[in-house]
C-alpha cells in the first residue's frame, strides 16, 4: 500500500493544528485590548482617508475622537450626518458643524483676462506655468486657468467652465481643500458656506497697470474700503475684506467699476 | 606648445549649433543712452537693495539710487542722470514683475566716478570693499554678488582662481569679444581676484572653438607665469562651474558642494573687465555688455548698453526684428528665459538677446517618454532626467530629493536631446521648488 498520500495529508494537519494552536495561545497571551468604540467611529467615518480633518487618516481621527482630542463633527467630508452618527456612539452633542466651501477668487477668465503677445508653450499646469512667466495671461496673481485644482480634487467637485475658471459644485465639495493647496496663486480660500460678498481679485498693481491687465480687476481705487467703515481694507492696491467689520449695505456695489467687489451667489444680489 | 595639447572636458554635455559666425567678428559697439532707464532693484541673488531716492528726485549718473540690504545684496547705481519718475512693479527680463525705479534721461551726459585706485598698493580688504562699492555681480548669468565671492569662509583654503572664458552657449560672443579687445584688463582683473583671495594660481578657460581669443589671451600672459590659459574642449555646458574645474584641474566637486570646497573660485570673463574697471578706472557697473543676434535681427551686434535699457530700445537699434522673428530670448538659448514684453530693461548680468526664428526653434509636440536614457548619457552630473522630471509632476518630492534633483543646474542638455520633446527642465526646476517649499515649511513648523 502506498502510504504517500496519507503522510502528506497527516503532516500538513499536523502541521496546521500545531500552527492554530500557537495562534489561538497568541491571542490568549498577546491581546492588546482596543477600545471597541475606535473600531465603531471607524465604521461611521466615510473611510475616503483624505486627510482633510487634519489627521493621517480615518483610523487616526477615530483614534483621536475617542481618546477626546478630536471633535466629533471634525470630518468635513461627512458632513452632519456622520457628525450626528459619531456623536450617538460617543454619547455627546454633535453640534452643527458650519460647512465651508471653497470659493475661487478671481473671475478673470479667457474673456476677461489680457493675453500676453506670446504664446506659452510647455506643460499646462499651473504650477509648471507659474515658475516660468506665468502662463499667458498679463497678470501675476490671478487663476492660470490650468486646472490643477481640477486634478487634485479627489471628489470631482471642481470644473473648468467653458472661460477657463474652475468652479465648485457644492453638491460634491466635501471641504477637504486640496484645491487650496493645488493653487500656485492662492486664489481659491475657504470660506463659510453663508458668505456672499467677497473681492473677486488678487491683483496687486497699480490701478493703471490693472486696468491693462484684466477687465475685471480690483483698480485699487479704494471707494469700497472708504465708504464700507472697516469693512473692507486697501493692502497694496488691493480690496481685501475684515468679516468681522463686514455691513453689506455700506458697500458700494455699483459704484465699482469693475465689478471686482461683488455677490458670489447672483439670485440674492436684488434681495440686498 | 600648450596650444597643441588635446582639448581637456568633462563627462556627457552636447554640441548644438553654435550660430557665433553671426556676432564673432563685430566689435563691440557702444549703444547712445535711451531716452528712460528702467533699473530693477533686485538684480542678484539675494535681498532686492532698498532704493534710497524718491520720485521728482534728480539724480546724476553713477549715484548710488538703492543700496544693500543685508548681507547678499548690493548696491544698485544708476547709469544715467535725470529725474526718477516712479518706482513700481515693471516687466522683467526674469519672467515675473519686479519693483524697479525708472528714470527718465536729461541733457546730462557726465559720469560721476569713485576715486581710482592703483592695484598694486591695494590690500585684499581695500578690493572687496571696492567690489562691493561698485555693485558687481556675477556676468555668468546667476549673478551672484561677486564680493561674497572674493570673501571665502575661512575655514576654506582656496588655491585657484579660475577665469570662465568658455561662452559654451551658442548665438553668445561677448567673452569673445572681451577676450580679444580687453585681454589686459582681464588679466588685471584676474590678478585682483587673486589678490583678495590671496591665491597663487589664476587660470582661464577656453573653448577650443575661439582659437584666436587662445592667442590673445596666450600673449596677454607672457609674463605672468602663474597664470595659465587652458584649452578646453567645445561642448555644452563646458561653462558651467563644475564642469570647468573637472577640465581645468581634473577636480570633482562633490554633489552639493561649492566650487570653494575643493579650493576653486571661478570668475567669468565679464566680471574681470568689471572688477578691473572699478578699481583702475572708478567705474560702478553701469553698462552690460551683450550679444544681440539670433537670425530674427535685422543687423546682429555685440553692445555695451546703459544697465536699465528696455529691450525695445535695443532692438530698434539693431534694425529691428526681421518679420519671420519667432521667439524673444534674454540670455543663451539654452538656459535663457523667452520674453513676453520688450519694455523689460537689461539687467547687470544679461549676456544677450536673442531674436529667434522658428527655423532655429523648431517647436515639436511632445510625446511619450521612450525610456531611451539619451538625457541620462549627456547630464554632465550624471543625474537621471526623465525620473527626475516624472516625480516632479507626480509630485513624488521625496523621490525626487533621493535622486538628487537638488543638484541639477538646469542646464538644459536633457530636454535638448530628449527625442520625445519633454520639457524635463520645467518639470525638474518644479520639482526643485517645491524641495525648497517643504524645506521652509518643515523649518517653520
Amino acid at each position: 500500500m502506498d502510504y504517500t498520500l496519507i503522510i502528506a495529508i497527516a503532516t500538513m494537519g499536523g502541521l496546521g493544528f500545531l500552527f492554530a494552536g500557537g495562534l489561538a495561545l497568541a491571542d490568549r497571551k498577546l491581546r492588546v485590548e482596543e477600545n471597541p468604540l475606535i473600531a465603531k467611529v471607524n465604521d461611521a467615518l466615510p473611510g475616503a482617508n483624505c486627510g482633510a480633518c487634519g489627521k493621517a487618516g480615518c483610523y487616526d481621527f477615530a483614534v483621536n475622537i475617542v481618546e477626546g482630542n478630536a471633535a466629533v463633527n471634525g470630518c468635513p467630508v461627512g458632513g452632519d450626518e456622520t457628525a450626528q452618527l459619531v456623536a450617538d456612539i460617543m454619547g455627546v452633542e454633535a453640534g452643527s458643524a458650519i460647512k465651508m466651501y471653497p470659493r475661487v477668487l478671481c473671475r478673470g477668465g479667457n474673456s476677461e483676462a489680457v493675453s500676453k503677445l506670446t504664446e506659452y508653450y510647455g506643460p499646462l499646469s499651473c504650477a509648471a506655468m507659474d515658475i516660468v512667466s506665468g502662463g499667458n495671461k498679463m497678470c501675476f496673481d490671478g487663476c492660470l486657468g490650468g486646472g490643477d485644482c481640477v486634478e487634485a480634487c479627489p471628489f470631482g467637485a471642481m470644473i473648468m467652465n467653458e472661460n477657463g475658471i474652475p468652479e465648485v459644485i457644492e453638491e460634491l465639495c466635501t471641504s477637504c481643500t486640496m484645491c487650496v493647496q493645488a493653487c500656485p496663486r492662492d486664489v481659491i480660500e475657504m470660506h463659510p458656506e453663508d458668505r456672499n460678498v467677497f473681492v473677486f481679485c488678487k491683483n496687486h498693481d497699480d490701478p493703471k497697470k490693472a486696468k491693462d491687465v484684466c477687465s475685471v480687476a480690483c483698480l485699487g481705487c479704494g471707494i469700497c474700503a472708504r465708504k464700507s467703515d472697516g469693512g473692507v481694507e486697501m493692502h497694496d492696491n488691493l480690496g481685501v475684506i475684515n468679516y468681522d467689520k463686514l455691513d453689506q449695505n455700506l458697500i458700494p456695489f455699483d459704484k465699482c467699476r469693475t465689478g471686482a467687489i461683488g455677490h458670489l451667489r447672483k439670485a440674492e444680489e436684488s434681495e440686498n | 606648445m600648450k596650444l597643441f595639447k588635446k582639448a581637456k572636458t568633462f563627462h556627457g554635455g552636447v554640441h548644438p549649433n553654435e550660430y557665433k559666425e553671426l556676432t564673432e567678428n563685430s566689435a563691440f559697439e557702444i549703444m547712445p543712452n535711451p531716452a528712460q532707464i528702467i533699473v530693477p532693484i533686485s538684480q542678484h541673488i539675494g535681498k532686492p537693495a532698498k532704493p534710497l531716492v524718491k520720485k521728482g528726485e534728480e539724480v546724476k549718473a553713477g549715484a548710488v539710487i538703492a543700496e544693500p540690504d543685508g548681507f547678499v545684496s548690493v548696491p544698485i547705481h544708476t547709469s544715467i542722470s535725470g529725474k526718477v519718475v516712479k518706482i513700481s512693479k515693471e516687466s522683467n527680463v526674469s519672467g515675473a514683475p519686479k519693483h524697479a525705479i525708472i528714470i527718465k534721461a536729461n541733457e546730462e551726459n557726465e559720469v560721476e566716478l569713485m576715486p581710482s585706485l592703483n592695484p598694486d598698493t591695494l590690500t585684499p580688504e581695500e578690493i572687496r570693499a571696492r567690489v562691493k562699492e561698485a555693485g558687481i555681480v556675477g556676468q555668468g548669468g546667476a549673478a551672484f554678488p561677486t564680493y561674497i565671492k572674493l570673501t571665502p569662509p575661512e575655514d576654506k583654503k582656496i588655491d585657484y582662481v579660475i577665469l570662465n572664458g568658455c561662452e559654451c552657449e551658442p548665438y553668445l560672443t561677448r567673452d569673445d569679444r572681451f577676450m580679444l579687445e580687453r585681454s589686459n584688463d582681464i588679466i588685471a582683473g584676474l590678478k585682483l581676484a587673486m589678490k583678495a583671495l590671496g591665491v597663487e594660481k589664476g587660470a582661464v578657460g577656453i573653448e577650443d572653438n575661439k582659437p584666436e581669443a587662445i592667442d590673445v589671451m596666450s600673449v596677454a600672459v607672457q609674463d605672468e607665469p602663474d597664470i595659465e590659459v587652458v584649452k578646453v574642449k567645445t561642448k555644452y555646458p563646458q561653462g558651467a562651474e563644475k564642469m570647468l574645474i573637472k577640465a581645468v584641474l581634473n577636480r570633482e566637486v562633490p554633489p552639493g558642494k561649492l566650487p570653494l570646497d575643493v579650493g576653486v573660485v571661478i570668475q567669468n570673463i565679464g566680471t574681470a573687465v568689471a572688477i578691473a574697471d572699478a578699481v583702475i578706472k572708478g567705474e560702478p557697473e553701469l553698462t552690460a555688455a551683450l550679444t544681440v543676434s539670433g537670425l530674427g535681427i535685422n543687423n546682429p551686434k555685440n553692445l555695451i548698453v546703459r544697465v536699465g535699457t528696455p529691450l525695445a530700445d535695443i532692438l530698434e537699434y539693431c534694425g529691428g526684428v526681421k518679420d519671420n522673428a519667432h521667439k524673444v530670448v534674454v540670455g543663451g538659448p539654452m538656459m535663457g528665459v523667452a520674453q513676453f514684453d520688450f519694455a523689460a530693461p537689461v539687467m547687470k548680468a544679461t549676456s544677450g538677446i536673442l531674436v529667434l526664428t522658428e527655423e532655429e526653434i523648431k517647436a515639436h509636440e511632445e510625446t511619450p517618454c521612450l525610456n531611451c536614457g539619451m538625457c541620462v548619457g549627456v547630464c554632465p552630473l550624471k543625474l537621471t532626467p526623465t525620473k527626475l522630471a516624472r516625480y516632479a509632476q507626480l509630485d513624488k518630492i521625496d523621490e525626487a530629493e533621493k535622486l538628487g534633483i537638488s543638484v541639477c543646474i538646469e542646464c538644459g542638455t536633457c530636454a535638448y536631446t530628449c527625442p520625445a520633446n519633454i520639457p524635463l527642465v520645467q518639470w525638474i526646476r518644479l520639482g526643485k521648488e517645491r524641495v525648497n517649499q517643504l524645506k521652509n515649511d518643515k523649518k517653520s513648523a
